[in-house]
């Protein structure tokens, strides 16, 4: 289940075990058959740590939702809450264990926080009189989890929102621990890079909490090259772009959720686990989707030829082998198949006149072209009614590319969309103008068609098929966060200082000290390991990019990736509105 | 003491006197007798809200902290409200804020309007008007619409940036004319007066929607009216200063829904100075058919839309689409294009009158244009992609 983690230059695997080892401790604490009763927004992280199985080994013998009124009946010595710390989760519980009949079935309580405990909800049990009836409560620091073999989440999904919006750096803290956790399995990170306001603090959280554990020194040969902290909003371009990768695709219309994708309608295939365990999808998923035909029909023809086998195989020795592959082949057929029909599916969409529309201009914005003028297809999608969302992106891309929109012009898109979505999206409206994500324009100097020449950002003949540069993800358009990254690597980011002070926030350089013989001989030719930190989130679209730039022959760095929360556009506008079920597109 | 405390008829001063004194001991930290203590929290905590609002109107010493639950806290400020003293309301809003979370006390004074008038007024003092903007958020939280009504009005006096002020104006009066609306319509459709209610009976409430969606159900069901009330689009479309484009878009889209070709006519044309009508249209006229085609226009009516469409190669590419013999036919003629006539010939049935049109035009051709050879080749293809997807 978890062997995809340990393919890549860093052993994830490491991270998961660990996290494992502690939720063993932490269940055989709780001695005797147990429950768990879960916030269901941890259900999906936690699978991919550890599967019921090592749950059942530990005498897990039920499970269910947290929900208010009494608890099921259940013949289990231990009921196990596995809670976020938020206050209206305690009030479900303290519900849970008043209404529980002492007399009949004398259970013991237990709570499992994830990740921190929190004093303010222990004070809220305390005050429902219940804090008494625990026997024990702990924390389960889940900071980072491994989702692949190069890329680790904190799914956190108000990181963004509450760092630039709501100037709550909590999540940053918990990133600064998470990246302590890291260090301690992996060794002191030598370098630390970053660029952005966010990725300072968490940098110099964790060089105040490498001094407050100066006594415990990692005797680990550390991992780790350097580490990149980014702030999401030094780059906010990308994330509004229609990603077009493979992987990337199936994220803006179908949504990945831990891994996990749903389909529909329910074909064969209603729920997929997309991860590199799968040879096909590791191959194909940070395509452009304008190459993944090919890449199945090769591989359709490869399958064919390896069944073909059996017919050439004479002696019982080759059909023994042959016999012995079947399973293997059966697999890899069953996987193009079901990758044939989503590949159908997506084709679908990106080959109607909608798609079409959309991306043309969303490139015209990315070229520069119009920026400052009202834009009819988006007149015309708001006159349709189209999802909100939709639109958003469009008019955030336009203002982000044109370092802000004309007041007459912002007015009239925000009337334009208040008029036809309803008044009460104003709030929304509001956030995306504090986010930077749609102002007015305060200075009459655009900096991206700047930046756009000097990184590089369009490469009008970018080859989708055997691409050259990274900009083959947004079929012409580098994202800007990893031209960044790339530029680090090679030539530096000296080379750019001008275009990076036209950027958001600080950008540093931090030097960690390592313990006396623990500095690492690279040998000739041997690759850097970067880890790569996105502070606000990443697109799968960047994270294909990264991987691209750790096989370019001669790169001279390989990447880890980590982020706050795997995130597209869609996704992302959304953790800015305000009450999204009350406002649905 | 005892004498002192149950003695109704103390003296203003002496109580004065013996409150400072033991707020001064308490202060000091001396170990003031815990019997003393006892008699002060028994003399504090006798005060209902009444006589506490009565004490802090007279400028006596009164304590609040002893009133700790949610249900005791709401009766103090009622009373203060009913005592009218705005600097009692603000006394004990102050008290609130401290000790009630920000959702539950707005939850509380949106239904108390003097209060909130006082509190809205306070935290402008104190500057802390952010927290207002965010409360316009809990509108969404109030249910019924009259409550909700209020609520905007109150809303109002927030300190909103200009261009936001104008938004919540704008929400406000619409949802106070959606509830006027609403209660008529729903009256008239109940009554079986009005044929329109009776053909398209609503399927929804015109309450909270947005203003494009009050427009397009005004130009359905009430459409023609006068700008005088409040249910008619002219009324609506000068209140809330809609655009023209956005006016014409939704009237369009309601009047092609009832079918009611000649209204939708009408929105085009306008008479010049000479008389002649002419068909005028702010928004592109493929856009118009495509509306009117996705309300199931007749082609007859498609037609004359297809014909005002100023493009050529869109306008050909529309009337292959929806099959407008016509406009095709009299497109190739205009310019002349044999070879297309005869593609389009095969195209047609053998019988009708668009073969026997094409033929008569092709057996005049000759003599008309002589061997003249197309000057234009029609190209009906998308604008080559960057993203080359039709592999």
């Amino acid at each position: 289940m978890s062997a995809h983690l340990s393919y890549g230059r860093v052993n994830l695997n490491i991270l998961r075990e660990a996290a494992r080892k502690e939720l063993r401790e932490f269940l055989d604490k709780c001695g005797g058959s147990k429950a768990i009763v879960w916030d269901e927004y941890l259900t999906g992280p936690f699978g991919l740590i550890a599967q019921y199985s090592l749950l059942k080994e530990h005498e897990v013998e039920k499970m269910f939702t947290l929900k208010g009124g009494r608890l099921p009946a259940a013949d289990v010595k231990n009921i196990i809450f596995f809670v976020r710390p938020r206050l209206e989760l305690m009030d479900i519980i303290a519900e849970n264990v008043i209404s529980e009949d002492k007399m009949h079935s004398p259970r013991d309580f237990h709570i499992l926080f994830v990740p921190r405990r929190s004093m303010l909800c222990e004070q809220r049990l305390k005050e429902q009189g219940v804090l008494g009836s625990f026997i024990n409560i702990d924390e389960y620091i889940l900071d980072l989890i491994p989702y692949d073999g190069d890329l680790l989440s904190m799914e956190s999904e108000g990181a963004f929102r509450e760092c630039y919006l709501e100037s709550d750096q909590t999540s940053l803290y918990h990133t600064a621990k998470g990246l302590m956790t890291l260090q301690a399995l992996y060794g002191t990170i030598p370098q630390i890079f970053g660029k952005g306001e966010c990725a300072r603090h968490v940098a110099n959280m964790m060089l105040r909490m490498k001094r407050e554990f100066a006594g415990s020194q990692t005797q680990i040969l550390p991992v780790f090259d350097s580490l990149l902290l980014l702030d999401r909003n030094v780059d906010l371009l990308t994330p509004l772009a229609t990603q077009l990768t493979y992987e990337g695709l199936i994220d803006e219309v179908y949504g990945i959720t831990n891994g996990f994708c749903r389909f529909l309608p329910p074909e064969k295939f209603s729920k997929m686990q997309l991860n590199s365990a799968e040879e096909l999808y590791a191959e194909i998923r940070d395509k452009n989707f304008n190459g993944v035909g090919a890449a199945l029909s090769k591989k359709a023809k490869i399958i064919s030829a390896a069944f073909e086998e059996r017919h050439s195989a004479k002696t019982v020795g080759e059909i023994k082998q042959f016999v012995s592959q079947l399973p293997h082949m059966q697999a890899a057929r069953s996987s193009l198949a079901n990758h044939t029909s989503i590949a159908e599916l997506i084709k679908d969409i990106t080959t109607s006149e909608a798609f079409f529309d959309n991306l043309t201009v969303e490139q015209e914005f990315m070229t520069g072209v119009d920026t400052d003028k009202v834009n009819t297809y988006i007149e015309d999608c708001i006159a349709q009614k189209d999802p909100l969302i939709k639109i958003l992106r469009l008019v955030c891309m336009q203002s982000v590319c044109n370092n802000g929109l004309k007041q007459k012009l912002l007015d009239y898109y925000k009337r334009e969309i208040l008029q036809t979505y309803g008044y009460e999206h104003m709030l929304t409206l509001n956030n995306l103008e504090k986010t930077g994500l749609l102002k007015p324009q305060t200075s009459t100097r655009n900096n991206y068609p700047t930046i756009r020449k000097t990184l590089k950002l369009w490469m009008e003949d970018a080859n989708e098929q055997n691409p050259n540069d990274i900009s083959y993800v947004y079929s012409g358009y580098a994202p800007l966060s990893i031209r960044l990254t790339q530029v680090l690597a090679r030539p530096g980011w000296r080379s750019i200082e001008e275009v990076l002070k036209m950027l958001p926030g600080p950008h540093f350089e931090e030097r960690q000290q390592l313990p006396a013989g623990l500095h690492k001989k690279r040998q000739q030719g041997e690759n850097r390991t970067t880890l790569v930190f996105f502070l606000g989130g990443v697109t799968y679209a960047e994270i294909a990019a990264l991987r691209f730039l750790s096989q370019m022959e001669d790169g001279g760095t390989e990447y880890i990736i980590a982020t706050t929360k795997l995130i597209n556009g869609t996704s992302w506008i959304k953790s800015l509105m305000d009450r999204p079920e009350a406002q649905a597109s | 003491m005892f004498y002192v405390t149950h003695n109704p008829y103390i003296s203003e001063h002496s109580e004065k006197l013996l409150t400072s004194l033991i707020l001064y001991l308490l202060d000091c930290r001396w170990s003031v007798h815990d019997d003393v203590i006892l008699l002060w929290q028994d003399y504090v905590s006798d005060w209902t809200p009444e006589e506490t609002v009565k004490r802090m109107q007279q400028g006596k010493v009164y304590s609040l902290e002893k009133f700790r639950s949610l249900q005791d806290k709401l009766l103090l400020l009622d009373e203060a409200v009913n005592a009218h003293d705005g600097n009692v309301i603000t006394a004990v809003l102050i008290y609130l804020k401290k000790s009630l979370s920000k959702e539950i006390l707005f939850r509380e004074l949106i239904t108390r309007e003097i209060a909130l008038r006082h509190y809205i007024h306070y935290l402008k003092e104190i500057g802390e008007q952010k927290l207002l903007l965010m409360q316009y958020r809990d509108h969404l939280n109030v249910r019924d619409e009259n409550k909700r009504r209020d609520f905007l009005k109150n809303c109002l006096s927030f300190p909103f940036s200009p261009d936001d002020a104008t938004h919540v104006q704008d929400h406000y009066t619409l949802l106070e004319r959606q509830i006027i609306i609403e209660a008529n319509d729903k009256q008239v459709e109940s009554s079986g007066q009005a044929d329109i209610f009776k053909k398209y009976p609503r399927k929804a409430s015109i309450l909270n929607m947005p203003i494009i969606t009050t427009l397009y159900y005004s130009c359905f069901y009430h459409y023609g009216e006068s700008d005088g009330t409040f249910s008619s689009p002219a009324n609506i479309r000068k209140t809330f200063r809609i655009s023209d484009k956005q006016f014409l878009l939704t009237c369009l889209g309601a009047r092609a829904k009832l079918k009611a070709w000649f209204d939708v006519d009408a929105l085009f044309t306008t008479k010049n100075w000479l008389g002649y009508t002419k068909k005028r249209s702010p928004i592109g006229f493929h856009r118009i058919v495509d509306i009117l085609q996705k309300n199931n226009a007749p082609v007859q009516v498609l037609q004359d839309y297809v014909n005002l469409v100023e493009d050529v190669e869109q306008k050909i590419s529309l009337a292959q689409k929806y099959k407008c013999h016509d406009v095709i036919i009299n497109t190739y003629r205009d310019l002349k294009d044999r070879q297309q006539l005869i593609v389009y010939r095969g195209k047609v049935e053998r019988s009708s009158s668009e073969y026997r049109k094409i033929e008569e035009i092709l057996s005049n051709s000759v003599r008309l244009w002589g061997e003249v050879s197309p000057r234009y080749r029609s190209r009906i293809c998308f604008p080559s992609s960057k993203l080359n997807l039709n592999h």
